[in-house]
């Protein structure tokens, strides 16, 4: 449509620039298509990997030297755990954070400041944050190394902002005018969050934690750094079992010299990793599209 | 408590207080947080300083922390680590910046509800297992028209590059969209194509936006700890100028991966050695924090302009 | 929309049955410590070596397919770590380690009231083998080795010894992938000397085995457990470490005198331990299955059967002490 006035004053600058113009377009799909098509090349070579080694033997048997016999079960149940642990401990602490800085908080320097202070920890490498659970959780604190306490609090600080960002924006997408008009009717400040604010936000509140729960199972650097155990054979039955997860079982099989392991039994893990990663995503997916469509 | 009570307003206030103040206590944790960063990671670096000189660990141009001589000088780290970002960077910024550009000017509404779900699966992808792709597909595959070691910093870099693009595009897409439509209007009278007012108009015009996403992806590839271990390998070395093919073909040591090598591996024994597990972290630290700082400022710029 | 406002209250009180949970999480996990503690017999807690990883692995499976009860957690810290973070602080009963305990590490423990007891689980040795036909060769110096295999390094046989055939060698390794690579550089190599790239990598020793049989020109190198059992099809190469020719056999790697390619494996079980019936059992279950074949599928020589009985004697000297 932009082309129409100049074409008419000059035909020749008009077709280069058009010719020029779905050029760069198509340039710009490419660029847009070429990471999610590799991606989706390299998930079909571990798919078709997998097939064979990825079976219920495998989802229900301990780790084993062997490749035909090794499994994923304690680290299956052991990652699941941890992000259970870690909802438990961010969700609060997320929304808390969240709702003090959108609601309470003025527009002063403290709260600039924190502000500041929580999207840098978001840009903090995950493997810094193995070490201050190795500093602080298990050397200073003695809390034990390697169990699902040790890492779910590990874990928890790095997504911690992730989620306390996230929650922000769910809050701050709730219309001034229902605060108004709660207050109005008499309540307090606190009644309103309570009774008008956290319920409308709170789909995407949700979103945004399961979605952080997402990168928080797939986080493997940090386990290392706190001695997450490579291998245990049992599955845990407290918070104080030493545990392993998934992320980290594979890392520890990618080292193996076998092609079996090499090929098969990690490209089993990876399988079973993303699905699991691609059914929190849908939960998440799923909550925000049946409020959506509530809402609107 | 389940029922919202209008009666008694002494306790309410008092509630809404404790309330308040509990919420402040969340939002302190943050503060806390990176004070204990510092902390843990001073607290062992003193130690290790205290056996290395500081000017010896950051102009030293070996790093051998158990080999005869030992020596912790930690140039090399950094040098894997900018050939990483480098090679990172080439991949990620003309992709993520001209998807950026698709989304925001060319796609459709519907297209856009595709494309950007299907990008943010690019960065929720577990590092471990890009490290893994890295080393049994991307280089078995280059492998075939390029002479590579088995680890080598090419194929870790082109993964990291991929799994930066959406932390390029999303933000730069944000820049771009709050650029004012009646620019765009302004140029299109002026008989300006879509590919001129892109490039022309909306790139210049978001420049701080597009800036700070490029300074946050390439932050996010220096700290990138899972891809490096599993694929770049363990040999740290100084970029040779005269050879930067060579740099990426061979295999390299980032100060992650030299971490995981501190935390997991065998060479290490006591002592400086593995202070220096420290030492290295709190580098890292501060390289990543400087540049958030940066891009925070240069975000905010942005938004102050067209907000 | 403030109707909307109202009818969404039923999420306000999942948001309360939420935070109602996350109370009984957090208590339930602080239950869970009392009873965990209960219940610490039943723990194994290793840390340590990457190198003994896979020999505690693979006994670790093995055990706990007898001892279903006891949870065995593997961590790897490497030995140091191991050693400083974990072992001696109190926080695990044994360590992998791939070289002895140094004195700094027994003052940190002994400090802490630990004991460690030091065991000799396996030894890691890798034997350099050529083509049988090769007459030309039975010992090679440690420089000479360093030599062939080094980037850049020497590409004829007659680049190292001008005697030997001018014909280009054709080498075997391990892939980069494997700890028999790791090791092999470390100690022919060192740090600063990169390994040769144009030479055969594989992940299998019977690859290995087959290149070198096919030419007469060709070199590999492998962990010895595996020539030991194919000893006639390639022949073993001496090496000098300047203290003249060692062959290498079973007796020579545990001897100590097959260096630098032969080094013993550890584990140190900490004293205090052994009073939990679980790690008394997983240590004895240990030391007898070292001596097996266990040891020798992860690449390692086993130890014998005599070094098997003196380490169980000793151990249960100190169970009788600690128990007694």
């Amino acid at each position: 449509m932009a082309a129409d006035t100049s074409e008419a004053a000059d035909s020749e600058f008009g077709r280069v620039s058009r010719t020029k113009d779905t050029a760069f377009r198509l340039l710009a799909l490419a660029a847009t298509l070429v990471g999610i098509v590799s991606l989706a090349a390299l998930l079909a070579n571990v798919s078709v990997d997998a097939v064979g080694w990825l079976d219920w033997d495998f989802l229900t048997s301990p780790p084993h030297p062997d490749p035909y016999e090794a499994g994923f079960l304690p680290a299956l149940v052991g990652s699941i755990a941890i992000m259970l642990l870690i909802a438990l401990i961010t969700f609060p602490l997320g929304v808390g954070a969240a709702i003090y800085l959108e609601e309470y908080a003025g527009d002063g320097y403290l709260t600039k400041f924190i502000e500041l202070n929580i999207a840098n920890l978001a840009g903090v490498p995950s493997v810094v944050y193995g070490l201050l659970g190795l500093g602080l959780f298990v050397t200073l604190l003695d809390l034990g190394y390697g169990t699902i306490f040790v890492a779910a609090f590990t874990v928890a600080l790095l997504i911690l902002p992730i989620v306390i960002i996230s929650a922000q924006e769910a809050i701050r997408s709730v219309p001034d005018s229902q605060r108004q008009a709660s207050y109005g009717m008499g309540a307090t400040k606190w009644q309103t969050i309570r009774n008008v604010v956290l319920p409308r936000a709170m789909p995407g509140i949700m979103t945004g934690t399961i979605l952080a729960l997402g990168r928080a199972i797939g986080e493997t650097a940090p386990l290392i750094m706190i001695a997450a155990p490579t291998t245990v054979f049992g599955v845990p039955n407290s918070f104080l079992s030493k545990v392993s997860a998934m992320p980290l079982q594979i890392y520890n099989w990618s080292s193996y010299p076998e092609t079996e392991f090499q090929y098969g039994v990690v490209a089993a893990g990876v399988v079973t990793l993303l699905v699991v990663l691609l059914s929190i995503n849908s939960v998440a997916i799923l909550i925000r599209n049946r409020y959506q469509q509530d809402g609107s | 408590m389940s029922q919202p009570d209008f009666s008694h307003d002494g306790a309410r206030t008092a509630r809404g207080t404790a309330f308040r103040y509990l919420f402040m206590l969340c939002a302190l944790l943050s503060i806390l947080t990176t004070v204990a960063i510092v902390a843990t990671l001073l607290v062992d670096a003193v130690d290790f300083f205290s056996d290395v000189s500081f000017v010896e660990f950051l102009t030293g141009t070996r790093w051998s922390p158990t080999n005869e001589p030992v020596s912790f000088g930690v140039l090399p780290l950094i040098s894997g680590t900018l050939v990483i970002t480098v090679g990172a960077a080439l991949v990620a910024l003309p992709i993520g910046l001209l998807t950026a550009i698709y989304l925001s000017e060319y796609a459709s509404e519907r297209q856009r509800s595709y494309l950007k779900p299907a990008l943010e699966v690019l960065a929720g992808v577990p590092t471990v297992v890009y490290g893994y792709f890295a080393l049994v597909y991307v280089t078995p595959a280059l492998d075939a028209f390029l002479p590579l070691s088995t680890f080598n910093a090419l194929s870790a870099s082109i993964m990291v590059g991929i799994m930066i693009i959406p932390m390029v595009s999303s933000i730069s897409e944000d820049a771009m969209s709050a650029v004012p439509d009646s620019l765009r209007q302004a140029s299109y009278g002026l008989g300006a194509t879509k590919f001129t007012v892109s490039t022309s108009v909306v790139v210049p015009a978001a420049l701080s936006g597009i800036f700070s996403s490029f300074i946050l992806a390439l932050s996010r590839a220096i700290g990138e700890t899972m891809i490096v271990a599993i694929a770049a390998g363990q040999t740290p070395r100084l970029i040779d100028v005269t050879d930067p093919a060579g740099l990426f073909l061979n295999s390299i040591q980032t100060m992650t991966a030299a971490m995981v090598q501190i935390g997991t591996g065998d060479l290490v024994g006591q002592g400086p050695a593995y202070k220096s597990l420290f030492a290295v972290g709190l580098t890292l630290f501060v390289i990543t924090f400087v540049m958030n700082l940066i891009s925070e400022f240069v975000a905010s710029r942005y938004r102050e302009v067209y907000r | 929309m403030a109707r909307e406002t109202t009818a969404s209250l039923p999420t306000g009180v999942s948001r309360r049955t939420l935070l109602a949970a996350a109370g009984v999480g957090l208590s339930s996990s602080l239950a869970g410590c009392s009873s965990v503690f209960a219940a610490e017999d039943d723990q194994v807690n290793i840390a340590g070596s990457s190198t003994v990883f896979p020999v505690t692995e693979a006994i670790g499976s093995a055990f706990s397919e007898e001892h279903p009860t006891v949870n065995v957690s593997i961590s790897k810290t490497g030995t140091g770590g191991g050693f400083g973070n974990f072992f001696c602080a109190g926080r695990t009963d044994v360590n992998n380690a791939s070289r002895e305990i140094a004195d700094a590490e027994i003052d940190q423990c002994g400090n802490n009231d630990i004991t460690p007891l030091e065991f000799t689980v396996a030894t890691d040795a890798l034997t350099v083998v050529v083509n049988p036909e090769a007459d030309w060769i039975d010992c090679l110096t440690v420089e000479e080795l360093r030599e062939i295999w080094r980037a850049d390094g020497a590409e004829r046989w007659s680049d190292i010894n001008e005697d030997w055939p001018d014909e280009e060698l054709e080498l075997y390794g391990a892939a980069t992938t494997s700890g028999t690579f790791d090791y092999f550089n470390e100690a022919v190599l060192g740090e600063d000397i990169n390994h040769k790239s144009d030479y055969y990598a594989t992940e299998r020793d019977r690859t290995i085995v087959q290149g070198v049989q096919g030419s007469e020109y060709a070199m590999g190198y492998f962990g010895f457990s595996y020539y030991s059992e194919n000893p006639d099809s390639i022949k073993a190469v001496s090496i000098d470490d300047g203290n003249g020719c060692v062959e290498p056999s079973t007796e020579t790697a545990m001897s100590g005198e097959y260096t630098p390619l032969s080094r013993p494996l550890f584990i140190y079980v900490a004293k205090e331990s052994l009073a939990d019936s679980a790690v008394r059992d997983f240590a004895r279950f240990y030391m007898e299955r070292a001596a097996t074949d266990l040891v020798s599928d992860v690449g390692y020589v086993p130890i014998t059967e005599d070094q098997r009985d003196e380490n169980l004697e000793r151990l249960e000297e100190q169970v009788a002490e600690v128990n007694g």
